[in-house]
């Protein structure tokens, strides 16, 4: 690891995004927007009293998804274009690290993450009222874990897609069954054995399962914390799964 | 920076060691035999021209000595360490022949990048946009810019690391004769001042501003040569008719080799 090579890559991600203002404004934008419409998509709903709202905790589960979705798509793609450009091929020539590389890209998705979700969470703090026991800060938290997680799992499946069209394909196969499985629709102790044991094992289930956590204690329970650093060990499991797939030597 | 003495010979030793040395180096690709069985030696510190029709394998070659192709056979050795050892990063430049930078970065954020990697200065970076004659562009995005110029910007992103050994596939392909001649003119100054360059190049014309020559075709090295032993050889004064003929010239040879294999085939 060099961080000189490491920030080098976060600037230079971060530069070819700032050039692309149509992508940074729907990265900002998006989340906000969805999480308008899931609010008012519940708004006339009857509430039997001192029962929370559908959006209190559907809305809360949506700023750790979005972020997940949004990263995984805008790093495949772009890892993707950085594969077939020759441009990986030219900086494996290089004195780069592998890790410096992934590490790189993930740190500036990451502040790009943390900037989309620092907008979502204040949309649905304050103009939407969520009305969760924990702080902010920690929902902020999970959703930067989340988006780089997309991060690490969009590096990982650039390597199996040749074409930019067949990445996007990936989105159905990686991201759509965690979303199902993770709590979102079905409580989890709802669930079949076998689909309980798969989501039991989906890295996105650990974030729903710490959002919860947030929501119900006013104060940073251990288990919150436990999901956050299993979240993280995960993260790091599919950067380096992802780092193999960089290849110096080619056939 | 870059420039470290095990590239370079130190002054009154001699002969120089070669800067590339290639023995029997074969490469298969699926069922297709890329390289078939290359044996030569670079000179430092000079030009050699890597000539040969498309599909000869010049690109593989290249690949094989700046260590990014998986060898089937043989061994490349690139200033005295296996091709591909991590400590050569440092001292080999490689432009492939299609340019590649990030078409959504500018000039100078695509040549600072490259440069990041060998912990050049500012200076460097401007120095080696100089070189390429891309200083009035430097800002402007290199997707905005035409082929010759995006070209060039490839060629600065691997200058700007001052490399001991710097392999460049098809560089003055799209340039103009001006710029082309302003090119060679600073390969030749680089080659004087001790970097060993490897060009390959299908214009025939060019060979002439090389040293010496590796001729290619199907896999093979038909020569290794000067320009002037290119002429007498092939007997023309125009290199490119004098390496027609010396490939009309093998492959009247390995036609006939070709013809007696199929018949025991068959």
């Amino acid at each position: 690891m060099n961080p000189r090579m490491m920030f080098a890559t976060t600037r230079r991600v971060l530069d070819q995004l700032r050039h692309d203002h149509r992508s940074v404004a729907l990265i900002m934008v998006v989340p906000a927007l969805l999480l308008t419409g899931v609010y008012y998509l519940f708004e006339n709903e009857t509430l039997p009293p001192g029962f929370p709202r559908t959006f209190d905790r559907v809305g809360l589960m949506m700023l750790a998804i979005f972020p997940f979705v949004v990263m995984f798509l805008v790093t495949s793609i772009t890892m993707l274009r950085e594969r077939t450009s020759g441009t990986l091929e030219r900086l494996l020539t290089t004195p780069i690290h592998k890790a410096d590389l992934l590490f790189g890209y993930a740190f500036a998705f990451s502040i790009m993450a943390a900037l989309q979700s620092l907008v979502a969470t204040a949309v649905a703090y304050w103009i939407f009222n969520l009305d969760i026991k924990g702080g902010p800060g920690f929902v902020v938290m999970i959703a930067v874990i989340n988006a780089v997680l997309g991060v690490a799992l969009g590096l990982l499946c650039s390597a199996f897609a040749r074409t930019e069209f067949q990445a996007v394909q990936f989105m159905p196969v990686v991201v759509i069954p965690q979303i199902l499985l993770c709590g979102l629709f079905v409580a989890r102790d709802h669930m079949n054995g076998l689909l309980e044991g798969i989501s039991n094992v989906l890295p996105l289930t650990f974030s729903v399962d710490a959002l919860q956590k947030i929501a119900d204690n006013t104060e940073a329970t251990q288990a919150m914390w436990q999901d956050a650093g299993v979240m993280a060990a995960i993260v790091v499991g599919v950067l380096v799964l992802a780092s193999f797939t960089l290849r110096r030597r080619t056939s | 920076m870059s420039h470290s003495p095990a590239g370079s010979p130190a002054p009154g030793m001699s002969p120089a060691p070669p800067a590339v040395t290639a023995e029997g180096l074969h490469v298969t690709r699926g069922h297709k035999k890329i390289l078939r069985g290359l044996d030569f030696a670079i000179e430092p510190g000079r030009i050699t021209g890597l000539l040969g029709p498309s599909g000869s394998g010049k690109t593989t070659l290249m690949r094989c000595i700046v260590g990014v192709q998986r060898l089937t056979a043989g061994s490349v050795e690139v200033l005295g360490r296996p091709a591909g050892t991590p400590s050569l990063r440092h001292d080999v430049g490689y432009v492939t022949q299609a340019p590649s930078v990030y078409t959504d970065l500018s000039v100078e954020a695509n040549v600072r990048y490259f440069g990041a990697m060998h912990g050049v200065s500012a200076a460097d970076t401007a120095e080696a946009i100089a070189a390429v004659g891309l200083e009035s562009l430097a800002r402007r995005k290199t997707a905005d810019l035409s082929g010759g110029e995006f070209s060039r910007v490839s060629l600065a992103c691997a200058l700007v690391s001052h490399p001991n050994l710097l392999v460049l596939d098809e560089p003055t392909v799209g340039l103009d004769p001006v710029l082309r001649a302003e090119l060679w003119e600073r390969f030749a100054a680089m080659a004087e001042a001790g970097t060993t360059l490897l060009v390959s190049s299908h214009v025939m014309e060019e060979a002439s501003h090389c040293s010496s020559l590796l001729l290619l075709r199907d896999g093979l090295l038909l020569a290794q040569l000067s320009p002037a032993e290119l002429s007498e050889r092939g007997h023309s004064n125009d290199l490119e008719q004098a390496f027609l003929h010396i490939i009309q010239e093998a492959s009247v040879t390995s036609n006939r080799r070709g013809a007696d294999e199929s018949q025991v085939a068959s």
